[in-house]
């Protein structure tokens, strides 16, 4: 069990690319911590960093009361699971399972023992004599957890530990996983691109741009109060419509037509500044009768997305989507308003792109 | 299954799934041709083929049954002797020697040397800086792709006895290497050739392994040996032994240490190629030359069915 810190970590590639740019960072013990972003942000990068697979260019890096900055991968006490699992074709996964406890001179019939046993917890009784190769997807990621949970570390890491797996198994390897890591109570470190994943999976999220992290918050943080544009435009399954507003008294105006302030960010604003309004296709409703406080346009396009419809209207150019229940889907080219949620709606600094808020932010 | 009988077979009879698609190649004329036209267009390589391997394949089996010589009179009119070559061949010292010899100069500059050495360079160089990277590899290229009579004429510099750079390196005064160390000599001078083909084979061998079952190991604690020996090896089993099969039967067929010693002192170098060479060629006997020849061409058909037959349970298992 174990908490992790850095202090101003950098990892500096060769040819000067700062994958990770002086990095400020605490993860608390038994935390299950996502590091979502882009690809090239360096998540993966910091994440082999914590392992020890790359080495720190400045900066210290402590594990429990531990200074591992110097230490080798094998001597820091931490176990990763690989995006593509890294699972030894050639050894049963009785022996890929119980591997590092081989190379920790744990005798031959004790680990298999463990082996075994940790197998079964992780439901793959029955298999632990076959090859990775006789393995379903979802049970060769079972086993790569396996032989994580075996050696039994202080810090678990996964590098997109769901993304091999297709759509539907993922769903069910992420309830399993979440499951996994609160019954271990292992600090647990992951690595996605997918802002889904994250939010559902994480207790807290790092969210990394260029080497730098935006934001680290709550699931519901990053999500209801995101940092900049770039988080709001980053987490959220349709992304956040961001669209530059001008302050006017107690409206904005924001596509030819006028919304109210946000009650959080009322103070903080005046007539006539340049603003980014923000709002999630989820917050916006669609009214075919005139409302006030509420934008016009025209349903241009209609995505099914099940049991809901996402829209994407025109209102004079400036194209804003908005999630529609199924029974509401608005016909093609149909004249419409669009009505926000005053208290969801953000809005964003014109010139930084910062979160313009309150200095008592009210609770989400 | 085929055209002629579509309802008298049953897929799942495992002798017909066998034959089915030996009658369907020659069945089907894919290109439209017919079988005259078709033959046209491969006579002209069948026609070299024919001139160029089979006749001189003929030629050596005919030779081999004969007492010709190069000169004298065995050469106007040579006799029909059946199998005395052969029986000559098996109990002659000379021959058992060369085998023997041959098998010493594989084993050292083939197996231990050019593949050990050649892996070992592969592996140090995953590691390795761009810079220095390139200029090992440059280095070791060039033994591999200059000529075979620049790099002799190279070693013989190098092994000279009195204005040698090896001699004048090691300050060993006037050491004939190649008469006092001459299997030695032409085993590290085998090395030097072909350790780059195995060293670049090697390489592509060890880009091929997944580099998260290093880190795997890595991440464990596997050290170097560990490493090797449950990630590395087991990865690039298939290549070892392609490796192993090219460099045995090269340098089983080489002839370039005949530059350096001329298979000398004595028959002290005079390894399998170059005791064919010299019986043929130096004393004239090209029947008996013919028939080793062909002793030759058993063993190496004999090496590459053994290896093929290892690589091919391997990959069944």
């Amino acid at each position: 069990m174990a908490e992790i810190t850095t202090h101003q970590l950098v990892k500096e590639f060769p040819g000067g690319v700062r994958a990770v740019d002086g990095l400020d960072l605490t993860i608390a013990d038994g935390e299950f911590f996502a590091l979502l972003g882009p690809s090239g942000c360096g998540k993966t990068t910091l994440l082999r960093t914590i392992a020890g697979l790359e080495a720190a260019t400045k900066g210290r890096l402590t594990i429990g009361d531990r200074d591992v900055t110097e230490l080798p991968p094998g001597k820091r006490d931490v176990a990763m699971v690989f995006q593509d699992y890294a699972l030894f074709p050639h050894m049963s996964v009785a022996d890929n399972i119980s591997y590092p406890l081989k190379i920790q001179r744990v005798p031959k019939s004790s680990r298999h023992a463990t082996a075994a046993e940790t197998a079964d917890g992780l439901a793959l009784h029955g298999l632990i004599d076959r090859r990775p190769g006789q393995l379903s997807g979802g049970q060769q990621q079972r086993v790569a957890l396996a032989r994580a949970v075996a050696s039994n570390p202080t810090v678990f890491l996964f590098d997109e530990p769901l993304s091999n797996l297709d759509a539907r198994l993922r769903l069910e390897a992420r309830t399993f996983l979440k499951r996994l890591q609160r019954d271990l109570g292992v600090t647990t470190v992951f690595v996605t691109h997918d802002q889904a994943e994250a939010l559902a999976l994480a207790d807290r999220i790092a969210i990394m741009k260029e080497g730098r992290i935006q934001q680290i918050g709550s699931p519901r943080e990053v999500f209801a109060r995101p940092a900049n544009t770039f988080v709001a435009s980053f987490v959220g399954s349709t992304p956040m419509n961001l669209h530059t507003a001008t302050v006017s008294g107690e409206h904005v105006k924001v596509a030819g037509s006028s919304v109210p302030i946000p009650p959080s960010a009322r103070s903080r604003v005046s007539d006539g500044d340049e603003v980014i309004w923000g709002a999630r296709p989820e917050y916006l409703r669609w009214s075919t009768e005139p409302v006030e406080d509420s934008i016009e346009g025209s349903a241009t396009i209609v995505e099914n997305l099940g049991a809901a419809a996402l829209v994407t209207v025109d209102a004079g150019g400036t194209l804003i989507q908005l999630v529609v229940d199924e029974d509401d889907e608005p016909e093609m080219g149909a004249r419409g308003w669009v009505v926000p949620r005053i208290d969801r709606t953000l809005l964003f600094d014109g010139a930084s792109g910062e979160l313009i808020l309150d200095d008592t932010p009210t609770s989400p | 299954m085929t055209r002629t009988s579509p309802t008298d077979q049953e897929p799942d009879e495992q002798p017909v799934v066998e034959t089915a698609p030996k009658r369907r190649r020659l069945d089907e004329d894919a290109a439209g041709l017919g079988r005259t036209r078709a033959s046209a267009f491969v006579a002209p390589a069948l026609v070299l083929i024919g001139i160029f391997l089979v006749f001189p394949a003929l030629w050596t089996l005919y030779l081999g049954v004969t007492n010709w010589q190069l000169t004298g009179l065995a050469a106007a009119e040579p006799e029909f002797v059946g199998l005395d070559n052969y029986i000559d061949a098996l109990t002659n010292d000379r021959f058992l020697d060369s085998v023997f010899r041959t098998l010493v100069f594989v084993l050292g500059s083939a197996l231990i040397g050019q593949m050990v050495l050649g892996f070992t360079i592969a592996w140090l160089m995953r590691t390795a800086g761009k810079t220095l990277r390139g200029i090992v590899e440059t280095l070791v290229l060039m033994g591999w792709i200059l000529p075979a009579s620049v790099i002799a004429w190279l070693w013989l510099v190098l092994l000279d006895r009195r204005e040698g750079t090896l001699n004048s390196l090691l300050g060993t005064g006037e050491t004939a290497w190649l008469l006092e160390y001459p299997m030695q000599s032409i085993i590290a001078f085998n090395i030097f050739n072909g350790t780059a083909f195995a060293m670049l084979l090697f390489s592509s061998a060890l880009a091929s392994i997944p580099p998260s079952q290093l880190e795997t190991a890595r991440m464990s604690g596997a050290g170097t040996w560990a490493t090797l020996r449950d990630v590395v090896f087991p990865n690039i089993r298939g290549h070892i032994l392609t490796v192993m099969l090219l460099v045995t039967l090269w340098t089983f067929n080489v002839f370039t240490p005949f530059l350096l010693t001329q298979g000398g002192p004595g028959q002290e170098t005079e390894i399998f190629p170059v005791l064919i060479y010299r019986m043929a060629l130096e004393t004239g006997q090209l029947g008996r030359g013919a028939a080793f020849s062909l002793i030759m061409i058993v063993i190496n058909l004999a090496i590459a069915l053994i290896y093929l037959r290892v690589l091919r349970e391997r990959r069944q298992k």
